[in-house]
């Protein structure tokens, strides 16, 4: 075992997958000799050389194209998008190529590339540095999109995306990058896409979030211990979604908060809600709510401890739908 | 202090063959009279197949086609010149490209006829599916070039775009990745003159589309498109260059689109007859037959058997795509991700629980 916060996770994946397959490269922005603006790949130059550690011009489209090319012969490219304020420039590449190759040839060629992206607000930083594009990607058939929420499922997530077979978009939630540390097995384990997490059992209100915002969540449900027995769900995996897991839980508790950073139209939160009704409508005691940020775009940080959902609007949430 | 001159270029034209067929010796690339034959079997084949595409959506038997004619020299002469291990992206105009290299003709008519299917590139056939975002396939031809270099591989790739693509981001992104990192690559511009209803002099203010690669630092230039003799010699030169390891280059084929952008465009709307009619003069087929006809290479008899066969080639394709079974309900859902996730698979389930309901 060895301590390790998110971002020493991402470079002890990282670095354990190059060893163990040499088709496996990275390439972005400031990823080699810098190792990388949030230090997430340092190291790794020193200890694999430019070949497989790559700084790439500054340029998104270059960078997501080119590792699609680099899939397509067969390599395991793992990308870095600096901040996901940059990504949308190359959403051409993921939503007209990388989703669609597998289907447009029919299983002759497909993308098994790896999309890592901070995401996410809360770090004080300037415009397009705190989006959280989740939904965009979602809504795009044929590709993966994950997000860990502590050190131990980012090893065994990133390790699962770069082996997978179709395109993942690794979002990494910046702000919590270095806000804990925990055990992360040495050795080498996956976390499999797709599946859900219950990190806190409850019976009367289900809780489901993602990313930062899990330990918001937690949080919240801490507070209410003794009044409001709440069950914690960490999606982990965003697109394919572990219905289950959400549907069992929603069965128990027939209440349903849903929080998320990115803007409520059209956001994950929906998604979610619309699964519930369609599966378990008759166990709801209560409309789902979805506490989330706000249709606006992200602030610059003096106001953006109003925009991310606070631990309070957490609990509000959760005390509306037990109240119901 | 005075100011220092820092950068210069030129841009060079090659032109092998002219418009009567005359032709430069010197400048010929080595090919044999069969090779010569071959590629202008080639042509004809290919403007049999685009002539009976056109036909066939019209009659409503396939969808929007976009056509190749005039675009034959470019596309065939570029094909012959890979070598079995290097790879070619398309744009959506290629047709020609695939015939060449001996891609199965009905999967192309499958294709164009609204069936994936037809774009299931063969294993053993090097080359990447259609592209219709213009210019989005020059960035993944780089990564691939990326991959054999990465690996050690011996190929070259050569990718196809128009003188749209040329604006493009991916366009600027692609080429200065091949630049910076020197990879096998070779860029073609088809500069067909019109991207839909714009001409390529308002595409850019560059004077060439070639000299576009002396920012990316390395060589771009200029070959008549309509000279199968002009695009053989260039590409082959820059695929032997890329395989070496001496990194990419841009050619810009001057050609002519000589039918419409799809089958959904007139292109009457916005060029002259006076246009089309000049360079119908320089259609790169009669120009070769001019050639073969002066070299002891063609006469009627020849051209009367090659045009029947590609015909029956030709019909012979329409029939097998026609005879093609649809494809199951489940090939809608099949495809999208490695394992279908139980949400898709529940989709699926609705749709044929829908189509049963309806029997």
């Amino acid at each position: 075992m060895v301590q390790l916060t998110i971002v020493q996770a991402v470079k002890f994946a990282l670095e354990q997958e190059m060893e163990r397959d040499s088709d496996v490269l990275v390439l972005g922005e400031d990823v080699g000799i810098n190792g990388g603006v949030f230090r997430a790949t340092e190291g790794l130059f020193e200890k694999f050389g430019d070949n497989r550690v790559v700084d790439t011009p500054l340029s998104e489209t270059g960078i997501v194209g080119a590792a699609i090319g680099l899939a397509l012969y067969g390599l395991r490219p793992v990308a870095e998008i600096q901040f996901d304020g940059f990504l949308y420039s190359a959403f051409d590449q993921l939503i007209s190529h990388a989703g669609r190759i597998r289907n447009r040839s029919r299983g002759r060629f497909h993308v098994p590339l790896v999309i890592r992206v901070p995401y996410g607000g809360g770090i004080r930083a300037p415009e397009h540095h705190s989006d959280s594009p989740e939904s965009y990607l979602v809504h795009t058939p044929g590709i993966k999109v994950v997000t860990p929420s502590t050190p131990y499922d980012t090893k065994g997530l990133l390790i699962s995306a770069i082996r997978d077979p179709d395109p993942v978009i690794f979002l990494e939630p910046k702000r919590i990058y270095r806000a804990i540390r925990e055990d992360v097995p040495e050795e080498d384990y996956v976390v499999p896409l797709g599946e859900a997490k219950t990190i806190r059992a409850g019976n009367d209100v289900t809780l489901i979030s993602w990313g930062a915002m899990v330990r918001q969540a937690m949080a919240a449900a801490e507070k209410l211990k003794g009044k409001i027995d709440v069950e914690v769900i960490d999606l982990r995996s965003l697109s394919p979604i572990d219905v289950e897991t959400v549907t069992k839980s929603v069965a128990k508790t027939g209440r349903v908060v849903t929080v998320h950073e990115a803007p409520r139209t059209c956001g994950l939160g929906a998604e979610i809600t619309a699964l519930i009704n369609e599966r378990v409508f008759l166990s709801l005691k209560a409309p789902v709510e979805r506490v989330t940020g706000f249709d606006v775009p992200f602030p610059l940080y003096k106001l953006e401890d109003y925009y991310l959902p606070s631990i309070n609007r957490i609990i509000k949430g959760i005390e509306k739908v037990a109240s119901f | 202090m005075p100011e220092e001159v820092v950068g210069k270029f030129e841009i060079t034209m090659l032109k092998v063959l002219d418009v009567d067929g005359n032709c430069d010796e010197t400048l010929k690339p080595r090919l044999s009279d069969e090779v010569i034959k071959k590629l202008f079997e080639l042509m004809i084949l290919s403007r049999t197949f685009d002539d009976i595409a056109v036909k066939l959506q019209r009659e409503g038997r396939i969808g929007t086609y976009a056509p190749g004619r005039g675009q034959e020299a470019t596309q065939v002469a570029s094909a012959y010149a890979l070598n079995d291990s290097d790879w070619f992206f398309p744009a959506f105009r290629e047709n020609a490209v695939y015939i060449t290299k001996n891609f199965p003709l009905e999967m192309l008519y499958e294709y164009w006829g609204g069936d994936e299917r037809g774009e299931k590139i063969p294993d053993d056939f090097n080359a990447f599916t259609v592209a219709i975002p213009v210019g989005t396939q020059i960035p993944h031809a780089v990564g691939f070039a990326w991959a054999c270099k990465f690996k050690g591989d011996k190929r070259a790739v050569l990718v196809y775009f128009g003188d749209g693509a040329t604006s493009r981001g991916d366009f600027h992104e692609g080429l200065n990745f091949a630049g910076v990192f020197k990879l096998p690559v070779v860029f073609l511009c088809q500069n067909n003159q019109w991207a839909i209803s714009l001409p390529d002099k308002r595409q850019t203010a560059s004077k060439t589309l070639a000299q576009k690669a002396i920012a990316y630092g390395f060589e771009g230039k200029q070959v008549d498109g309509n000279d199968v003799f002009s695009v053989y010699k260039a590409v082959k030169e820059a695929l032997d260059k890329a395989r070496s390891g001496d990194g990419p280059t841009l050619i810009e084929c001057v050609t002519y689109r000589m039918g419409n952008h799809t089958t959904s465009d007139d292109a009457s709307r916005y060029r002259t007859k006076e246009e089309i009619e000049e360079w119908a003069k320089r259609d790169p087929i009669d120009r070769l037959r001019k050639y073969m006809k002066r070299a002891g290479l063609w006469n009627e008899e020849y051209e009367k058997r090659i045009t029947v066969e590609a015909m029956e080639k030709v019909q012979k394709a329409v029939e097998k795509a026609e005879s093609v079974q649809k494809p199951e309900v489940k090939d809608l859902f099949e495809w999208t991700y490695s394992d279908v996730p139980q949400r898709l698979r529940e989709q699926q389930e609705e749709l044929n629980l829908s189509l049963k309901e309806r029997e």
